[in-house]
């Protein structure tokens, strides 16, 4: 069973539902989590264990050849992402622009464009005792998300397919990258707040899953901060309420420190336990 | 005319209601930019009405003519992203997989495919119940957030300030370090970045700051929520001092801003005896290192 | 000296566009035969990723000595500048181009990374 954890924005606390979680459940089940926010990576901060495997994860990017190149200058116009300039003699390939379509290298009609493997990015994965963690991070200066996501997922299917629970900390957003991480899970689970910000941020989330036509319900964090607007949407929306978290202080104090919260705030366990028997329900 | 933007790399910092709160203090001269397009927030709290509404179009998806398809495969064949699948006897594109690269469109002996240009949201220039101008975006799901977008944002952003001799463009910035936050701060002559007090806040405020350094644009900072963890506040005011950032003040963990969000308002709107000494002086301090 | 300035227009008193990737005009003056000759660069806006490569191509192509402009180049245009044998200047945002030009000329503009 995979499940995403998602939210329409940033900040709403989808870190931490999902690290809070997967502890939570891997108390008692073999618990993968992958934090897949690659942009940036949070949940190491909270997950901590003495050793940690790096896996380096590579795409294809053209090189180009000066030998065999003529300058014909037509990989440019092919290239619909800019990732291709003509510099005087020199034909350029960006990075962090190419999108490793194959279509400059295939058709340049001097085979000057070979596509060889360069870094993407790498996968951290570290292991506290029935929990699996896994955190991917984007090398700097890289911007597409979607890439290293997709590998990280098919490396989680080669390792971790066996686990029983599998947890994804999704982008934030409803942008590609949070369509990419989302559209391989069995079940979303969505987390927002109960303000005017949160209504609007969960209310497109909402949109993007109905439309990947994936089965979802929806976590309010920091319940009592604002108004019932939500639970009125929610509830026209037919849409499952699967917890509460109230708002608290010090919840917001202990997260500031790195600290996993359930243990010590007993609303968060009991909201944790209504989800997770939602959650073995469903397989 | 000055163009000042706030960024925050993590979102939940505040960045948006500080935005606001500004924007409230500083109504008069300014015209406000919301290139935060994957959540826009603060129309939520401007109102904006009478809104000017034009579509945006960026990059393509390409589609098959099933008339003209004589179903060799061969898009299929080449196609990376696996978005091109058998469909009644031809071929079609699947939309949510297509990356728009045009290499089918290159390869396909009978010209059946098109680029088509994606609409991919709504750009639109509105009034505000503060009477300032807000110019801002919704985009359609799954698509990009590009740098195309956030520019435009901004050019008619400017443009507008021009037209109503505004000395000053106020800009909430796209979170992350992608080409959207790059588009937000390119032109800007003064970054403000909202963090707040908490491990993962002065991470992510590492990551933009090393972005805002790349385009050598003077920065200032604000904490938010600062009393929440005193250690990791005193981490980001050693952080800030030594890659002289100024550091314009912190503000403590405030149940105001919940409340003036859940009601659509500003923190000052909220409570003014307690906000607006300190948003004015913000934005005197602004106004003065600029 | 060919020199190159980001610009908002297409003469002397026309602003510097501190946007490198998506400056408006591109200027490049040439100190020999004195002579400035503007580019409309507008067509950038269209571009949605690599704004600043693409300008950083026109530059090339503009063989200039030394670039004047707003803001530092994003990370893939500085790479490509960097393979250029060209001095780049920067925070000159809001200056007119006769004003830039004459505090390059004093040495009072700070140089780019
Ligand atoms: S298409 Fe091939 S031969 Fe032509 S310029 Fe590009 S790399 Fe050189
Ligand atoms: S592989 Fe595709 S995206 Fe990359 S440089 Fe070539 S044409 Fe551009």
């Amino acid at each position: 069973m995979r499940i995403a954890i998602a939210s329409g924005k940033g900040g709403t606390g989808k870190t931490f539902l999902a690290v809070n979680l997967a502890l939570k459940a891997a108390e008692t089940q073999t618990t993968l989590l992958m934090d897949l926010d690659v942009e940036e990576p949070n949940g190491g901060i909270f997950i901590q264990a003495d050793a940690a495997d790096v896996h380096k994860v590579t795409r294809a990017i053209p090189i180009w050849d000066p030998g065999a190149c003529n300058l014909c200058g037509k990989c440019i116009s092919w290239c619909k992402f800019n990732a291709i300039i003509k510099l005087g003699e020199m034909i350029l390939v960006m990075p962090p622009l190419c999108h490793s379509c194959y279509a400059c290298s295939e058709l340049c009609p001097m085979q000057a464009l070979p596509m060889e493997q360069q870094s993407l990015g790498e996968i951290r994965h570290l292991k506290l005792g029935k929990l699996d963690f896994t955190e991917s991070k984007l090398d700097i200066g890289l911007e597409q998300s979607s890439p290293l996501i997709e590998r990280t997922l098919e490396f989680a299917d080669e390792h971790f397919g066996d686990k029983e629970l599998q947890l994804l900390d999704s982008p934030p957003g409803t942008a590609c990258a949070m369509v990419s991480a989302v559209k391989t899970v069995d079940y979303v689970i969505l987390i927002s707040e109960p303000t005017p910000f949160g209504l609007f941020d969960l209310n497109l989330a909402v949109e993007t899953v109905r439309q990947l036509g994936l089965p979802f319900s929806v976590v309010i964090n920091r319940d009592g901060i604002g108004n019932n607007d939500i639970y009125k949407y929610l509830e026209k929306e037919k849409i499952q309420l699967l917890a509460k978290i109230p708002h608290q202080r010090e919840i917001a104090e202990m997260y500031s420190r790195g600290e996993i919260i359930y243990q010590q705030v007993p609303a968060v366990d009991e909201a944790l336990n209504q989800i997770l028997s939602k959650i073995r329900s469903l397989s | 005319m000055k163009e000042i933007v706030i960024i925050s790399g993590k979102g939940g910092t505040g960045k948006s209601s500080i935005c606001a709160a500004l924007a409230y203090v500083a109504k008069e001269e300014l015209v406000v930019a919301d290139c935060d397009v994957d959540a826009a927030d603060l129309h939520l709290i401007l109102n904006p009405k009478n809104s000017e509404v034009q579509d945006f179009y960026s990059g393509v998806l390409a589609e098959i003519d099933p008339d003209k398809c004589i179903a060799c495969g061969l898009c299929q064949q080449i196609c990376r992203f696996a978005a091109i699948e058998p469909h009644e006897k031809t071929y079609r594109v699947i939309d949510l997989e297509c990356e728009g690269c045009g290499y089918c469109y290159y390869v396909c002996p009978q010209d059946a495919i098109t680029l088509i240009d994606q609409n991919v949201g709504k750009f639109l220039i509105s009034d505000t119940r503060y009477g300032c101008t807000l110019v801002h975006a919704h985009l359609g799901i799954g698509a990009d957030n590009s740098g195309k977008l956030v520019a435009k944002v901004k050019s008619e952003a400017k443009t507008r300030a021009k037209t109503e001799q505004k000395a000053y463009i106020l800009a909430d910035g796209s979170p992350g370090i992608g080409c959207p936050v790059i588009a937000s701060l390119a032109g800007a002559d003064y970054v403000i970045l909202v963090t707040e007090s908490s491990k993962s806040g002065l991470s992510d405020l590492k990551r933009v700051q090393e972005l805002v350094t790349k385009f050598q644009i003077p920065s200032a900072c604000i904490v938010n929520k600062a009393d929440i963890n005193p250690g990791v506040t005193s981490d980001i005011h050693k952080y800030l001092a030594k890659n002289k950032i100024h550091h314009m003040g912190d503000i403590p963990y405030a149940e105001d801003f919940h409340k003036a969000i859940a009601m659509g308002r500003c923190l000052i709107e909220e409570n003014e005896t307690r906000w607006l000494p300190i948003f004015s002086e913000y934005w005197h301090d602004i106004k003065e290192k600029i | 000296m060919r020199i190159i300035f980001t610009s908002t227009g297409e003469g002397w008193d026309a602003k510097i566009d501190p946007r490198f990737g998506r400056t408006d005009y591109i200027l490049v003056y040439d100190e020999e035969k004195d002579e400035l000759v503007a580019h409309d660069n507008r067509e950038i806006m269209e571009v949605a990723h690599g704004a600043g490569p693409k300008t950083a191509q026109k530059i090339h192509e503009f063989k200039a000595d030394v670039l004047i402009t707003g803001n530092g180049p994003g990370g893939n245009a500085a790479g490509i500048l960097k393979t250029m044998p060209l001095k780049i200047f920067i925070r000159a945002g809001g200056m007119s181009i006769r004003e830039a030009y004459e505090a390059y000329k004093d040495d009072a503009l700070e140089p780019g990374a």
